[in-house]
């Protein structure tokens, strides 16, 4: 029992996590760029033309995984503020922080190609529906929580107290998810539904998962990046960092 | 369990009566900026019956914004907020006594003096009855959500402007549905609908708002 806890938390230690997320990063920058090179290839010259929307429905290839990818992100932060205020883990904290401007930034790509599509197909850049004004209000939660964070000095107080901020704010989430069922407003709903058929073309289908997944690949790419940067700065009195300098500096010499 | 809330309400009531200059400014400023607006558009009655729903709404959320600010501000100024953390009674329900005298002092102000604003904007007798009811379940539900951002942001430079940023895309469902039962009276469709939503979100911002911002006080005030 007491090994298995062990192994449990043995990457929750910054000093055993920055080796690992060092090694995970070339693959999932080298994924993203595979998978976005292929998936943007396939959108933009194999996916056949809308019989409706013509040329311009190809902006859901980047629309909608962005989309999810700004929940996502969100959920996964929730997941990580919620392991920090359990376990009181340095690293859950260090995780949302660098998560954030990745979350923040899909959220504006969402509204943002959003906008771009809606101007030719709905005649309008902007709309108040339900679903456009909550995935705004998600983007708002990012940047309150990249605001708090900034300007709580003491590291300890800011980590908890975003963690907090995190989980109130978890509350959007399902409103963003069902806005399309529960409002019949302008934004359309799901075509892609888990369980039966699905009301798309099956090589449109393949290239939005494709690009879902390229998106993915690169959230996590950066969010590790960022997260050695987050411990290396943070941990930066601890002896296994002093080391690690001194073992990069004898390198480079 | 009453009793103990009965005496956390007492204690800041008193504190606020003795210093009213704070309660008249706060009313004031929401008075004020629902005057602006008239100034603003222009005189036209159609207009002003059209956006005064959502004009006394987004006042009233920036007037208790503004007031969120000083809910737990003196205590934690002069100490005795780390002695209420210290005391054996259940956090939460301090919290709420906090919540409950804060609003009494800052929201109930704001909800009676809304008819007489409302006139302003030409409301019928029936819409100013909605307007009403709805600033009544809707403020505290204000107050409760932003005791959270409040509790987080306890003494922070730049506090109060932090916790608006904090507080306000979460105020955002309270604003929808209390000017939405206000703007479908209004237009003969009935509000009943907007009404029970701000009743369940006051339901549910009462029970999980408090341990919130309990949990976040324990976390600032370390």
């Amino acid at each position: 029992m007491h090994s298995r806890l062990i192994n449990w938390f043995k990457f929750s230690s910054p000093a055993t996590f920055y080796p690992l997320a060092g090694r995970l990063v070339p693959w999932f920058t080298w994924g993203a760029v595979l998978l976005l090179g292929v998936g943007l290839y396939l959108s933009f010259f194999v996916a056949p033309t809308d019989y409706k929307q013509g040329e311009g429905y190809r902006i859901i290839f980047i629309h909608v995984p962005a989309a999810w990818m700004s929940m996502f992100l969100y959920l996964v932060m929730a997941g990580w503020a919620a392991i920090g205020l359990v376990f009181n883990t340095r690293l859950s904290a260090m995780m949302t922080s660098s998560l954030a401007p990745t979350g923040a930034m899909f959220a504006f790509l969402a509204l943002w190609t959003g906008a771009f599509w809606g101007k030719p197909m709905w005649g309008t850049w902007w709309v108040w529906d339900a679903r456009l004004t909550s995935e705004l209000i998600l983007l708002f939660l990012y940047i309150g929580f990249i605001a708090l964070k900034s300007s709580i000095d003491d590291p300890r107080r800011g980590d908890r107290a975003g963690a907090i901020l995190i989980l109130v704010g978890v509350i959007n989430i399902p409103i963003i998810y069902y806005s399309v069922q529960w409002w019949n407003t302008l934004h359309q709903g799901s075509t892609i539904k888990m369980s039966g058929e699905t009301s798309m073309d099956e090589v449109m289908l393949i290239t939005m998962l494709i690009m879902t997944f390229g998106c993915w690949s690169y959230a996590f790419a950066t969010a590790l990046s960022r997260v050695r940067c987050i411990i290396l700065e943070r941990e930066r009195g601890t002896t296994w960092v002093q080391e690690l300098i001194e073992k990069e500096e004898g390198r480079g010499a | 369990m009453i009793k103990t809330l009965w005496t956390v309400v007492q204690r800041d009531l008193t504190l606020a009566l003795r210093n009213r200059s704070d309660l008249i400014s706060n009313l004031f400023f929401f008075i004020i900026v629902v005057s602006l607006f008239p100034l603003g558009i222009g005189p036209e009655l159609e207009t002003l019956r059209l956006i005064a729903p959502g004009v006394v709404w987004v006042a009233a959320l920036l007037a208790s914004m503004l007031a969120l600010e000083r809910i737990f501000a003196s205590d934690f100024d002069d100490g005795s907020l780390e002695q209420l953390l210290l005391t054996p009674q259940p956090l939460p329900l301090l919290v709420v006594g906090k919540i409950l005298a804060h609003w009494l002092v800052t929201g109930v102000p704001l909800v009676m003096i809304s008819p007489i604003l409302g006139i302003q904007y030409d409301l019928s007798s029936d819409v100013l009855w909605i307007l009403v009811v709805t600033l009544l379940l809707g403020t505290p539900a204000l107050s409760l959500i932003g005791a959270i951002g409040a509790a987080l942001t306890l003494g922070l430079r730049g506090g109060g402007v932090l916790n608006a940023l904090l507080v306000m895309p979460l105020t955002i469902p309270v604003l929808i549905f209390g000017a939405g039962a206000v703007e479908a009276s209004a237009s003969g469709l009935g509000g009943e609908g907007h009404l029970y939503m701000m009743a369940a979100i006051l339901v549910v911002s009462l029970v999980f708002a408090p341990l919130a911002a309990a949990a976040a006080l324990r976390i600032s005030v370390e």
